[in-house]
């Protein structure tokens, strides 16, 4: 299951919104070995496209730096689908290459850019096995201090 | 002194779960040669028909080496290499 507070929720779904007809990305990272995601990182999409995402080879160092810097690991990998449902593709499963993280994928092929519910849900991908997993939006989790 | 390689996680079951393992080379092609000797099948994680796969990131001393030469970059006692796989899809 992945436990996530109602702040990064809002904040995914809001980037996914934002970049739509594109394919938004990002992170949340956790302290490692937590399972916790605590700090959301939008991502830009440096395909900029509707029907792929890769993160910016200086951008990803940077990030990952950062990251283990802080003893931290990234807890959940997010990105959109804008035209599709919110399941991975071959090349997402192909791709996949964080056998700890929670691949989230939020699809906003329904509202776009406008108000409306997205469909968010999230997969363990691990040697190109997929299984889907509850997601659980927690309103009592404290928010992770902002950036 | 050696060459630091950092290992991402993925890829970790070649180096018995370090996360660094050291290498030496006087190119990024050389030190791969160097890493699949002491951790076997490192290698084709990296290279596909003889080039770096297009979806692996390598970087020596914080440069991507798509854009230092490649496989022929060239390599110092001193420097890190960080492997890291792109986080990368697609609908």
């Amino acid at each position: 299951m992945l436990r996530l507070d109602r702040t990064t929720y809002d904040a995914i779904v809001a980037h996914a919104k934002r970049d739509h007809p594109d394919e938004a990305c990002g992170i949340v990272a956790g302290a490692e070995g937590s399972d916790v995601p605590s700090r959301h990182i939008p991502m830009i999409n440096a395909a900029g496209s509707p029907t792929f995402y890769e993160f910016d080879s200086t951008e990803l160092l940077a990030l990952y730096k950062d990251m283990w810097a802080r003893d931290e690991e990234p807890v959940v990998v997010y990105h959109s689908h804008t035209a599709t449902e919110a399941y991975p593709s071959r090349t997402d499963i192909g791709l996949a290459n964080e056998p700890g993280a929670h691949y989230v994928l939020v699809s906003t092929a329904v509202h776009g850019n406008s108000e409306g519910p997205v469909e968010f849900r999230s997969y363990r991908i691990i040697d190109g096995v997929v299984t889907e997993e509850e997601v659980s939006v927690d309103d009592t989790l404290l928010a992770p201090a902002e950036q | 002194m050696p060459i630091e390689v950092r290992i991402p996680t993925i890829l970790r079951t070649y180096t018995g779960g370090e996360k660094a393992v050291d290498a030496s080379g006087a190119t990024l092609s050389a030190l791969i040669d160097d890493l699949e000797a002491n951790h076997p099948g490192l290698k084709d994680r990296l290279l596909d028909d003889g080039d770096l796969r297009r979806f692996v990131n390598v970087y020596v001393n914080d440069e991507d080496v798509r854009f230092t030469g490649g496989l022929e970059t060239a390599l110092n006692d001193g420097d890190q290499v960080v492997v890291l796989p792109a986080v990368a899809g697609g609908a």
